[in-house]
Parts: C-alpha cells; structure tokens; sequence
C-alpha cells in the first residue's frame, strides 16, 4: 500500500482553485520531490497531508488525501492525532525558544507521555538520527536559539522524528541554509528514507536531483507530470516540464 | 529659495527642541516642588509652631517622646512613673479645659491676666502639663518647655495611626495607608489578572476575527470611561450589592476598590498581553500544531513562554494605574485610616487621601508637608513599577 495517496484532489482559496485534479501516490520509504515554479500550488498540496491548511480561512477541499489508507479530511478524524503521525520541516528553522532538550521533547509532551526515561531516550535517538547529538550532547538544556542555521533546522527535523511519524514532509527544508548546511541535511534525508516516507517541496533543481527517487512537477496547480526522478530531469515527457528542469523558466 | 528653506528648518528645529526643552524641565520641576514640599515634613515638629508644651520646673523628665505627649493628653497614661517620672498624677492643662481651672473673671475683659495665671497655675501643681500657645507664655516664664522630637522618616512610614490634625500631637504614620493602597491594588491584579488574560487569549488566539474586531474597540472604550464614573457606579451599583451579600453595616471596602480598579485595570492588561501575544511568530505555532499539539497546547506551551515578557509588562501597568487611581477609589472604599485586616473593611488609601485633605490642610503647615511627604511615597511606588516595566519589556525573547 502507498503511505501517502491523492485521488481526484481539488482545493479552493475561496474563489480562487489552488490545486486541479490531482492524483498523486507517494511510494514507501523513498523521497518524493515536489517541483515547480512559485504559487504552483506544491507547498499547498504537501500541506494536505498533515491538514495545516486548515489554519488558512477560507479553504475548500475536494477528493481524497489518504495516509495509510485512511481518508485524512473526513469528519471524524482528530487532526491533532492524524498530525502526530506525519513530521512536518519548515521552509525557515523554527525552533522554540526553550532548551535544545525540550525542543525535541515537545511533540513528546504535548501527546500526553510522562516517563522521564523514554522521552530522553527518544530525544537521543532522534537527536543521532538527525546527525546533531555529537555537536548538542553537551548542551541540551542550552536554548535552540544559540545554534547555527544549519544546526537548528536539523533540531527541527529531530523534533518530527521523536513522534515517529511515518510520513514527513519537508517544505523548502535548505532554502534558507548555506550550501554547507544544506550538503548535510540533504545527506541526513538520504539516511532518513531507509525508515520513512519523505515528501520534500524544493526550488532547487539540483536538490531534487540529488536527494530524490521520484519527482512530481506542477505547474498552475495541475500536476503536470510525475515519474522517476531520472526519467523526470533527463527525458521528461511534458514539454513544460523540460522547459522547467532545464531553467527556461522558472 | 534656498536660504528660505534652511530657515524654515531652522525654526522647525527651535520648535521642536523648545518643545521636548519644556516638557522636560516641567516634569523635573513638577518633582522638585514635590520633594521640596514633602522632605521639609522632616525638620518639623508634630506639634503646631505656635504651641509649646511645658511641665513644672520640679518635673526631673526634660524630654518625652511624641507617643507619650499623645497618651498623656489623651488620658491613657495619668501618672508620671508611666513615663519615666515620679510617682505622682498627671494634671492635664489645655485651653479647652481652662474652665476647670481659672474663671472667666480672673482672666481680664482681653484676657491680658491669661499668661500670669497659666504661668502661677503651672507653677503651682507639681504635676501638671499644659499645652499652650506662645502668646499665652508669660514673659518671665517659670514652668519647664519639654521639647517635641522631630518627625522621623522611620515613624512616618511605620506610624500605625493617621490623624494629622489632632492635639497637641498629630499623628502621622502612614502605614494604614500604604497598606490600604497595598490591599486595594492586591485585591485588583487578583481580579484583574485572570481576567484580563483570559480575554487576551481569547481576542488573540480562539476569537474569529470578526468577533475580535467587535471586542477590541469595546475594551477600548473601557479606557476610555472617566474614573469618576467608575466611581459612581461603584457607589450606586457595587456597595449596595457587597453589603447586602456579605451582610455589612457598610458596603465601602477594599473589596469595593479592588473590584473596581480591576476593572479599570482591565484594558490595559488585555490590550498590552493581547499585542504581545499577536507577535508569536506564525512559524512558532505552526510548528507546536504540526506536532499533533491542539490550540489549548500550543497557547500554554508556545504562545504564552514567548509573550511572558508583554504579558507581565501589561499587567504591571495595570497594576500601575490602579496604585495611583484616586477618585473611583475614593467613592468606594470608605477612607477609614485603619490598618485593614480583610478585604471587607473600609480602607483609606495614599491618592484618596491627599485628595480629600489636601483643600483642609493649611497651605505650609504641617499637614500640608504631611501630604506632600506622602505623596513623595506613591511616587516612589509608581516609579519603581515603572522601572520594572522597562527592565521587564528590554528582557524580550529573541526572534526564532
């Protein structure tokens, strides 16, 4: 079974139609890039999954999103548990300004989970996952606000991994990093997808081409085409893709 | 042209550099006179300039102290081994009680014999005191002046009794009145506080902002209401409705006060922690709701750590307001100078009472200092909140 699905998706800002008849699937354990030019509607699907556009008034939602199977905007689904289950990575590092500790802790906290023993444990192993420990092991209770760029952004994938999610989304995770920081957290993707499902909304072609085993390109909120990444960036078969991947436009 | 033009900033410049020069000098001004008006308190006897107290010049004590003046005329102390003396009884002399001294005749049609006959009367009971104007010594005075102490900073702030005008000794300890301020204010942020942050949260975080834009501009308003009229709604309203309730001989309490300073209060406290609040960054709380945190989570845990610190700058100021408030309070809580012991008896507090006195109290005399030196106190209370104000607002988080 797909971890992530789209069947027949539409999504209105009030009059306006964001995404168009989208049919998508994200296989497991594998990096989807989502690609296209701004406002092509990437970042608003990828925000389907986790249902964060409901923060935004005024949207109008169409079709299926299926997570596992299940249909994330029917009615009796609780968001905030359907959220503990997909990690989500920001655009900016948006770390909270508390302790490096408390920050991965947090999902941990908010879900209810007391033991002092396993929410420590679990902040180590995300923290060695996300390739930070060896740099924060001696300052956990220091603030996230003292690291670098690169560093807190990898604390903020941490903190989507310590609640085991099975999907993570990453919406333009490097854009705001130096290229050496973004070398990292691209390795860091390439090492997260042996465990989970990665769907990632990048600018930069390159990115995708390095971290990606399929790619999705929209244009206009039409999903204009989606293959392998290779198939994608050497042989597409849209010509508006070709346009795109080759930096005609952009 | 150009020249004209450099002028006219020139003049500009004047204008505006005069303007912030005035500004300024008149606040420092306005502190000088209060201090200046306040500190003389402090080199002054409580006891009218034109008045002196005297004993029998057999009397071995040269001095008492203002307390002891205070139980001997009030009749609470009637010997003199209470105070330090011999043992015998104190004999009261004060112009009031002349009658039972002397009569009319003895005195002369102008009452040019009173000195003389003061003088031999003193000089005749061995345990007398006698509190007497100036002019009614005799030249060749034969009793012994005991000397009054000077005010002391200690006493006023610790004195447990407020009554300026009375004789020989006034009594200004101002304690019943820091305390009543101090109750009054305590009573308000308790009231003021949950629920001023409750309507914060709610504009900022639950409220749909049509609803928001409705109540911002109604809390508005709430500031906009003159104290006296929240004064005269706490008389009408709220002292009637507190005595019935808890079955009083008066409705004039601290609770009274603090319920209406709370909700003077209340503006301040919702617009400064509301705007604080407003400032969480998006991203903040888009991260604590990705992580499967609900609305109630993320407030507790994301959005009230980050606005801690305009949340307690506003509901210091709140508190400010309401330490200074004078005539809503005034109106409600009975100005009884007493020492409150809970929030259903009348207090006085600093501001209600220089309000009231000060029109009584002779311009340059003791009272007047009296008022002056207290109103030295509230301005040091509502300066040092101020200050923590600032100190409080400079602690901001830094941005994520």
């Amino acid at each position: 079974m797909n971890k992530a699905e789209a069947i027949d998706v539409n999504l209105y800002y009030k009059d306006f139609q964001a995404l168009k008849n989208i049919n998508f699937s994200a296989e497991p354990n594998s990096v989807t890039a989502l690609i296209g030019p701004s406002g092509c509607g990437k970042s608003t699907f990828l925000r389907l999954f986790n249902r964060m556009n409901d923060l935004i008034e005024g949207v109008r939602i169409e079709g299926q999103v299926l997570l596992d199977g299940e249909n994330v905007h029917q009615k009796n689904i609780q968001v905030d548990a359907l959220r503990k289950k997909v990690g989500m990575v920001f655009q900016k590092p948006n770390p909270f300004p508390k302790s490096i500790f408390e920050n991965v802790a947090y999902g941990l906290r908010v879900d209810g989970i007391k033991d002092k023993h396993l929410i420590e444990e679990r902040v180590i192993k995300s923290l060695k996952q996300s390739a930070l420990w060896d740099e924060v092991k001696d300052k956990l209770k220091k603030s996230a606000l003292e690291l670098s760029g690169g560093q807190q952004q990898r604390l903020c994938i941490a903190r989507a991994l310590a609640i085991e999610p099975s999907l993570i989304l990453m919406d333009e995770p490097a854009s705001a990093l130096d290229p050496i920081s973004t070398a990292k957290i691209e390795e860091l993707i390439y090492e997260l997808k042996k465990e989970y499902t990665i769907i990632i909304v990048t600018h930069n072609m390159q990115q995708a081409g390095r971290v990606s085993d399929n790619t999705a390109f929209f244009y206009m909120g039409e999903l204009i085409e989606y293959d392998t990444t290779k198939k994608i960036f050497t042989n597409p078969e849209n010509f508006r893709t070709q346009n795109y991947v080759t930096g005609r436009f952009g | 042209m150009l020249k004209l033009r450099k002028v006219k900033e020139k003049i500009a410049e004047g204008i505006l550099f005069s303007s912030s020069t005035i500004t300024s000098i008149t606040v420092i001004l306005i502190i000088v006179f209060l201090f200046r008006e306040g500190i003389g308190l402090f080199s002054e006897k409580p006891i009218d300039k034109n008045f002196v107290i005297a004993v029998n010049k057999s009397n071995p004590l040269n001095n008492l102290s203002s307390k002891q003046i205070k139980d001997i005329f009030n009749q609470d102390v009637t010997n003199w081994n209470k105070v330090g003396g011999i043992d015998d009884s104190i004999i009261v002399f004060t112009i009031n009680s002349i009658s039972l001294f002397l009569n009319e005749n003895e005195l002369g049609e102008n009452f040019e014999y009173l000195p003389d006959k003061i003088d031999s009367l003193l000089d005749a009971n061995p345990g007398m005191i006698a509190f007497i104007s100036s002019k009614y010594k005799a030249a060749k005075f034969k009793g012994k002046e005991i000397p009054v102490d000077k005010i002391t900073v200690a006493e006023f702030i610790s004195g447990k009794e407020w009554y300026p005008t009375t004789e020989p000794v006034a009594s200004l300890g101002i304690l019943p009145l820091i305390l009543g301020t101090l109750w009054v204010s305590i009573g308000a942020i308790l009231i003021a506080v949950p629920f001023g942050l409750a309507t914060a949260i709610f504009m900022a975080e639950v409220a749909s902002p049509r609803l928001r834009n409705i109540l911002k501009p109604i809390i508005e308003l709430l500031a906009s209401i003159p104290s006296v009229v929240y004064g005269f709604f706490g008389l009408v309203v709220l002292v009637p409705l507190i005595q019935q309730l808890f079955k009083l001989d008066v409705g004039e309490t601290a609770l009274a006060g603090s319920i209406i300073l709370g909700i003077m209060a209340l503006p301040t406290i919702i617009s400064v922690s509301e705007d604080a609040m407003q400032t969480t960054p998006r991203s903040l709380k888009e991260a604590s709701l990705a992580l499967g945190a609900n609305k109630w989570q993320t407030i507790r845990r994301v959005i009230i750590p980050y606005s801690k610190s305009g949340i307690t700058a506003g509901v210091i100021l709140g508190i400010g307001r309401a330490v200074g408030e004078t005539m809503a309070v005034l109106m409600v809580t009975g100005n009884a100078g007493v020492i409150p012991h809970t929030f259903l008896q009348p207090v006085r507090t600093i501001p209600a009472t220089i309000a009231a006195e000060l029109g009584e109290a002779p311009f340059g005399g003791l009272h007047y200092k009296a008022l002056f030196a207290l109103a030295i106190v509230l301005f040091i209370i509502t300066f040092a909140i101020n200050l923590t104000v600032e100190f409080i607002k400079k602690r901001k988080p830094k941005n994520a």
